[in-house]
């Protein structure tokens, strides 16, 4: 992990009418680092990240991506970062290979980049079986595991994953976060979010979000310290509990 | 008295080529809080709507509260309530609305059953006008669970009530479902958060259409086959790699803060061989100790 | 049925409450009505002519002055050579010109027989045809007279009257034709839509697992659709009669009782096709495609049945909307009465029964 920034934001603002999402959130995340980006629903999480892929327009403050303007440089941003969310991911009614193709050829991946990318991807996962299968017929933990290997096919600077973890069982769970370490450790930015507090305990640092504002960052063993919490679950609670957008 | 009885049910899908409940036997008694503990795709949500008469069985039987589920499939469907998977409530109508709907869908009224969802009810009563769809996660938890309650069923399904909500709705949700019992219903709750089987009276891990394992929470860990360890190290990520790498290391599994492990060899000289192999790969700050196993280390091992 | 009218009520506020599905409802019939009605009339009005009068007698002004009573036709000029003609035509938008010669009624009178030369352009041979038949007519119109006042016997000149409507008004042709369309479309694709929604939205599980009775359900959810339906025909109607002239001839109460028929026919369509489709989508597309397509084609209103080939006019008659056609012609325009379409009713009756049957047997009480 080295100290190079590939996200900065400053100040990032969303607003809705007079309801103010995400608001004034000031925060950096270094090359390689295994970033966690926790919250309640409703906190502006959704929000932030939605911003960050480029996907969404700030209403005020600024941010960087992968050292692009949020604003004037969002096609660039999103040419250098892959995303994976829970609700989307693959084309259930195309084949592994296929949906491998049609990701890579929309990544900008050269016939003989995606052809080495394809078979290295498929012998890592171990889906030689599976290859000519549609995805639909996958189990759902394999389902993530290729979309997250998918969303990383061309080697971009950050990832961006929505609770990609979200219901799959404890043995797929773990094996998601092996695949997760090994980008990390080629040098490929993890921006997760997610609801298993143990998962958080993996990142390299996390972030608190509640009622739109940061009000935590910092590693998972100084989060515990600070709030004199035995884990990342009591710190959440501590953190969140107090929130007053219950409704929303 | 069981209130739930399930005896070899089989359910396939897509011409038998996708067996979601792979003969599956169990009963609930009644008054009981019971989990059905398993991931997506174990086949909970067939099975809770084989027991709701949604589904008909390929084979076995199944009754609720005596009913049989494809005879008496009527009575079943008048007695008990019913909160399916993603929100089911009608989001362009209003709080109450969708109350006042299906407190007369069951030939009763708000005001006839209001103390048994009173203390839910009071955490939505702000927002009574406001449209479903635009309430938060938890929220529409509370209405979907007062829905449900609204006609004082005996037995109550709830299939994945906590998914997609966070850590403090979750509690507050189990808090809820813990008063309810008290009332005397039978609750049945399905859910894929490992560390909700706890607050079950019973639970059953079920993975691939096939139950691993039924009995109370503590039952289950006590049935562990070895003892469990708790080991950590600055470098986690290096600490996974160097442990699986290690031949006397039996399984090992991240966990959060620790990654628990068990030994080929159980006893205080591989303990100690351990702590020194990781020294000598330069791991600073080692701890390791043994600890109780969770619903989940259980499941994984039963997985195997 | 307290519970009951309870569900209808939630049905009514989803209706309400859904902008999309209001415009369709309301926006569709007048939206099909106005345009129908003024744009995509066949008829043809206002069409500038000149007229080149080398006889200046009393035949021709007399000639002249019906085309110029005539709302078809608009003089542009009356001109006086045959080279001003040409340039009139490749000049300014003249679709037609109508030449005298210049003995006009000196023929007329002492032969028997006179020549009018009349001269379209046919760069559009369609309203080339129109045009000169209009004219056509005028002329033969003003035949017809001369020949009244004559003890002489002229030529046999074929008698051209058209019956009911003189005038050759569009709208009697249209409008029937846009109300089944109209009831057809939207009845059918808001109940299906509506009964999938509930099947995607989950809540549609949430109901089976509860005492009330599945097809109270489907009747519930129909209602608001007969209701509106009935609403909407009522606006049809207004418009047809205060925009585009057209008569009602007939019973009132015979035609909504007829067009209730209809829409109880489209409602159980509807349903049909939500036992069928799995989303919202599918269920709009297959109403649609399995709706408009051969109401457009099959009904009659816009291309005639007799002009089809056998095998298609077979197919016509198992098209409910077919059958409405024929009856609402007859009751509006005819002012015919039931005796004349007791026939064509049993048959849409027994249409509706057997879909009503259908749907509530396939309309399933589990998830699968």
């Amino acid at each position: 992990m080295t100290n190079e920034t590939v996200i900065k934001t400053d100040k990032l603002t969303k607003r809705f009418g007079d309801f103010i999402a995400t608001n004034e959130i000031t925060f950096e995340v270094y090359a390689g680092e295994i970033f966690g980006f926790l919250g309640a629903n409703g906190a502006g999480k959704t929000t932030a990240m939605k911003m960050l892929c480029g996907l969404s327009t700030p209403s005020s403050g600024n941010a960087t991506i992968a050292g692009f303007d949020i604003y004037k440089q969002t096609e660039e941003i999103k040419k250098n970062i892959g995303y994976m969310s829970q609700k989307f991911s693959l084309y259930e009614d195309l084949t592994v290979l296929e949906n491998i193709q049609f990701f890579g050829g929309i990544y900008g991946l050269t016939d003989k980049q995606l052809k080495a990318k394809s078979n290295q991807l498929i012998e890592t996962l171990g889906m030689q079986n599976e290859a000519k299968k549609l995805v639909a017929s996958l189990p759902l933990g394999w389902k993530q595991k290729l979309a997250f290997s998918v969303a990383i096919l061309h080697e971009p600077k950050i990832v961006f994953l929505d609770e990609p973890t979200g219901g799959v069982d404890p043995i797929v769970r773990r094996q998601f976060w092996d695949l997760i370490y090994s980008a990390a450790d080629r040098g490929i930015t993890i921006f997760v979010t997610t609801h298993y507090m143990d998962e958080a305990e993996y990142c390299n640092r996390v972030s608190m979000m509640v009622d739109g504002v940061i009000k935590a960052l910092d590693t998972p063993d100084n989060l515990k310290k600070q709030f004199s919490a035995s884990s990342m679950d009591d710190v959440f609670f501590e953190l969140a509990r107090g929130a007053k957008r219950k409704a929303d | 008295m069981a209130d739930v009885e399930l005896h070899n049910i089989v359910k396939t899908y897509n011409k038998g080529k996708v067996k979601a409940v792979n003969d599956v036997s169990f009963s609930v008694n009644e008054g009981e809080l019971f989990g059905l503990i398993g991931a997506d795709g174990a086949g909970k949500t067939s099975i809770f709507r084989i027991l709701t008469t949604l589904l008909l069985p390929d084979s076995g039987n199944a009754s609720v509260s005596g009913f049989d589920v494809i005879k008496d499939y009527k009575n079943i469907r008048s007695s008990v309530g019913y909160m399916p998977g993603k929100f089911s409530l009608y989001q362009d109508l209003s709080v109450e609305e969708n109350l006042n709907f299906f407190a007369s869908v069951f030939n009763t009224s708000v005001k006839e059953n209001y103390d048994l969802i009173k203390d839910i009810y009071v955490q939505i009563e702000p927002f009574k006008d406001r449209r479903a769809g635009k309430l938060s996660g938890g929220m529409k938890q509370k209405l979907a669970l007062c829905c449900a309650l609204i006609h004082r069923p005996k037995v109550l399904f709830l299939d994945e009530p906590t998914t997609g909500v966070d850590t403090v709705s979750r509690k507050e949700f189990w808090e809820m479902l813990k008063r309810l019992k008290q009332q005397g219903i039978t609750i049945l709750v399905s859910t894929p958060y490992m560390d909700e089987a706890t607050l079950c009276e019973r639970i059953a891990l079920i993975q691939n259409g096939k139950i691993l394992s039924i009995d109370t929470p503590d039952e289950i860990v006590k049935q562990f086959p070895e003892n469990l360890f708790a080991v950590k190290a600055n470098d986690m990520s290096k600490l996974l790699n160097d442990l699986r790498k290690n031949n006397e290391i039996k399984t090992c599994n991240a966990f959060g803060e620790f990654h628990h492990i068990t030994f080929q060899n159980d006893n205080e000289n591989s303990h100690n061989e351990l702590i020194h192999i990781l020294q000598k790969a330069n791991h600073q700050n080692i701890e390791l100790k043994h600890i109780t196993p969770s619903i989940e280390d259980c499941f994984i091992k039963l997985m195997n | 049925m307290k519970q009951f009218l309870t569900f209808v009520r939630k049905e009514f506020y989803h209706v309400f409450r859904d902008k999309k599905t209001l415009l369709m409802l309301f926006g569709l019939p007048i939206v099909q009505i106005v345009l129908f009605g003024f744009a995509l009339t066949n008829e043809i009005k206002n069409s500038k002519i000149v007229i080149c009068d080398y006889a200046k007698d009393e035949a021709t002004q007399q000639i002249i002055n019906k085309i110029e009573a005539s709302q078809n036709f608009d003089i542009q000029k009356t001109l006086f050579s045959h080279r001003q003609i040409e340039e009139a035509f490749k000049a300014g938008n003249i679709k037609l010109a109508i030449i005298f010669p210049a003995n006009f009624n000196n023929d007329l009178s002492h032969l028997h027989q006179a020549q009018v030369q009349i001269i379209a352009d046919a760069s559009d041979p369609n309203t080339a045809n129109t045009l000169t038949n209009y004219a056509t007519a005028i002329i033969m119109d003003y035949q017809q007279e001369l020949m009244k006042n004559n003890v002489v016997p002229f030529r046999i000149v074929p008698e051209i009257r058209m019956l009911y409507n003189p005038e050759l008004k569009g709208a009697t042709n249209f409008v029937p034709g846009v109300m089944a369309l109209v009831l057809m479309l939207v009845c059918v694709m808001m109940t299906s839509v509506s009964i999938v929604r509930e099947k995607e939205n989950g809540t549609m599980e949430v109901l089976l697992v509860s005492p009330f009775n599945p097809f109270l359900v489907i009747i519930a959810k129909a209602i608001p659709f007969l209701l509106l339906s009935i609403v909407n025909l009522s606006v049809i109607l207004i418009l047809s009669v205060t925009l585009l002239d057209m008569p009602i001839n007939g019973s009132i109460s015979l035609l909504f009782a007829e067009s209730i028929l209809l829409i109880i026919t489209a409602l159980s369509l509807g349903l049909l096709i939500s036992n069928v489709a799995q989303s919202q989508q599918a269920a709009m597309l297959i109403s649609l495609m399995g709706m408009l397509v051969p109401t457009m084609l099959f009904t009659g209103f816009m291309f005639p049945i007799e002009n089809m080939p056998v095998p298609l006019q077979v197919i016509c008659n198992i098209i409910p909307a077919k059958w409405y056609y024929t009856i609402v012609k007859s009751i509006m325009i005819k002012g015919l009465g039931f005796s004349a379409i007791w026939k064509e009713t049993l048959v849409l009756f027994g249409m509706t029964v057997f879909l009503l049957v259908v749907s509530f047997k396939k309309f399933k009480t589990r998830l699968v």
